[in-house]
């Protein structure tokens, strides 16, 4: 509610440029620093805009053999983690949504749970046991890790979307004809498209950023996915290629920057659906 | 929810119905039969998890009570030693350390990203549209940077030679911070940590509150107005009873990913924190872990990590399961 007052007004004001600022600036400050100057950047005074800005340092960054690299990596382990979670998910969410059977509550429950488990804690053991199974430096040891921490939310999100759906419609394509999955194929699926997009996209987020376990899974430089790269260069630089390191991360970000501010108010919607409506 | 699960179950397979009898219409006789077809819709995720997530868990058990070091790794057996690893860390002062450092880390930045959302969904609230559009853009900008990209960028915010904030702290005369370290003492790197962690969580949390907001019935506030209620006064018998289930649960999923923070850690340490004044469990986990090659250790300061996250989970649950109820 906007206040009556004028002061009111202004000061709500100045509180909104606050805020603006506090969350833009960072971001703006990496965008900016990412097309300075070595000498601008180390200057007795910092440069605030891009103005008279350079190229040079994406040049420099994708001169390293090892950007392309580590961006082939994520772009492998995500395309495979987010294709092979939404398929199981889709299938689980359908029977969670459209059948009754016995353990489907202990499964909800089960999946919501999962949901908890810190996979910091897990980073001992997942490395013990993918070692044991050679997949340490593979693209399927960590899709694998991956694809077991966005299942219990993709599952959970797609159940949402599907429910939402009324089975009515399914049941009048099966009067026509249509098979139980010809009918969740034909009705379900197309009309759960969008949100189908938003959790494919969420998942596609988690494992972009996911830096623990690449860290520690992906321990030799050729394997790194973006994040691991990242911080990779981020050391090796030790304070002295902020301009590189800022193209390096704005690199990094802008692919889901992007995303996420196109599904934003659906992810929204199913980070707080399990939470608020249960 | 179950009024929509309680579909009738057309017999046999789903996929076998379609091929087999042609038509694969849902007998109504055979409702009741107890059907495969959801067992084989669930089994793929249910075997992954099981698997992928079920065994390593179990796996965290039993090497917390067996000597698992460097020599295990290479493939000697592991032999069976009970509590003794549970002994060494609750013997262990550091792990004490780290433990209360970890909580009172995740209490501080769970109180300062509720606090800060609140007040930011109260100012969106009351502003206008356009500015509301662009602090609400700035906050998505926020919430969108990968945890690893905004550490970095924080990392050269506070950076010590060419930071910008040792630039406007010596500028505007507060004192002189040319050169000033932020990383090495435990506290200043815990505060800058902090800014990180908050910075990225109070989007969620102020945009989910200012979506309460919107919720509430205009003509209650007026209510309260007309009874001469004041600001403070509405906020805290109208507004905060309204909102409250929101807060309890945003409080909850805060607390859960604030006591696990890593990356953030992780990166200032590498940038010049001490690691052993500034681990938390996560951090802790690792090092004994993978670091320094005691698997063993590390998987009993891991399991505490899973007991505290089960713990806020029931927590959370109960919270969930009670508004429920209430509905």
């Amino acid at each position: 509610m906007r206040p009556r007052s004028r002061a009111g007004r202004l000061a709500v004001d100045a509180l909104g440029v606050v805020v603006l600022l506090a969350a833009a600036f960072p971001v703006y400050w990496m965008v900016t620093t990412s097309f300075q100057r070595g000498v601008d950047i180390t200057g007795p005074s910092p440069h605030l805009t891009p103005i008279g800005g350079t190229l040079e340092n994406y040049r420099k960054v994708f001169q390293r053999g090892s950007f392309l690299t580590a961006l082939g990596n994520s772009l492998q382990v995500t395309a495979a983690t987010v294709a092979i979670s939404l398929l199981l998910a889709l299938l689980a969410a359908f029977a969670l949504s459209r059948f009754r059977f016995r353990g489907r509550k202990a499964l909800v429950v089960t999946v919501l749970v999962v949901q908890m488990v810190p996979p910091e804690a897990l980073v001992v053991s997942l490395f013990r046991v993918l070692d044991g199974w050679q997949l340490i430096n593979t693209v399927a040891g960590l899709g694998l890790v991956y694809l077991v921490f966005v299942l219990p939310f993709t599952i959970w999100t797609l159940r949402g979307f599907v429910v939402g759906v009324p089975v009515e419609l399914e049941e009048a394509a099966m009067v026509d004809g249509c098979s139980r999955l010809g009918a969740f194929r034909r009705i379900t699926l197309p009309l759960i498209a969008p949100g189908l997009v938003a959790t494919a996209v969420f998942a596609l987020i988690q494992t972009w950023n996911e830096f623990v376990f690449a860290l520690v899974v992906m321990n030799r430089p050729e394997h790194q996915t973006l994040p691991v790269w990242l911080q990779t260069f981020n050391e090796g630089a030790r304070g002295t290629d902020w301009g590189g390191v800022m193209a390096g991360s704005t690199l990094m970000a802008a692919p889901v920057v992007v995303f996420f501010l196109l599904v934003q108010s659906r992810m929204t919607q199913g980070l707080t659906a399990g939470a608020v409506k249960g | 929810m179950t009024a929509r699960t309680q579909a009738p179950v057309p017999a046999g397979g789903a996929g076998r119905t379609a091929r087999g009898t042609g038509a694969g219409r849902p007998a109504a006789r055979n409702r009741r039969r107890r059907s495969p077809a959801p067992y084989a819709l669930v089994a793929p995720a249910v075997i992954v998890l099981a698997v992928v997530l079920g065994y390593p868990l179990y796996r965290l058990v039993v090497m917390s009570v067996e000597h698992f070091g460097l020599a295990q790794q290479f493939g000697r057996p592991a032999p069976f030693v009970g509590l003794e690893n549970y002994r060494r860390v609750v013997g262990d002062s550091q792990f004490w350390t780290v433990l209360v450092r970890t909580v009172t880390f995740c209490a501080v930045n769970v109180g300062l990203t509720m606090l800060l959302g609140m007040v930011v969904a109260l100012v969106l609230n009351a502003l206008g549209k356009v500015l509301r559009l662009l602090v609400g853009s700035a906050l998505l900008l926020a919430w969108a940077m990968p945890p690893i990209a905004a550490t970095v960028v924080w990392q050269w915010l506070f950076d010590t030679q060419y930071g910008l904030v040792n630039w406007l702290v010596t500028q505007s005369g507060i004192a002189d911070y040319r050169g000033h370290s932020w990383l090495t003492q435990p506290l200043s790197f815990l505060a800058v940590a902090t800014v990180i962690v908050v910075w990225m969580g109070v989007p969620f949390v102020a945009l989910t509150l200012y979506a309460g907001l919107t919720q509430l019935p205009r003509e209650v506030i007026e209510a309260a107005e007309l009874d001469g209620a004041s600001g403070a006064q509405r906020f805290r018998h109208v507004v905060l009873p309204f909102l409250g289930p929101i807060v309890s649960i945003l409080a909850a999923l805060s607390t859960l990913w604030d006591f696990r923070v890593f990356t953030q850690i992780y990166v200032l340490q590498k940038a010049g924190g001490v690691a052993r004044d500034t681990n938390l469990l996560g951090v802790y986990a690792y090092r004994i872990s993978i670091g320094a090659n005691r698997f063993d250790v590390g998987a009993v300061v891991a399991l505490v990590m899973v007991a505290l996250a089960m713990l806020l989970t029931a927590v959370y649950l109960r919270q969930m399961l009670r508004q429920e109820e209430e509905r």
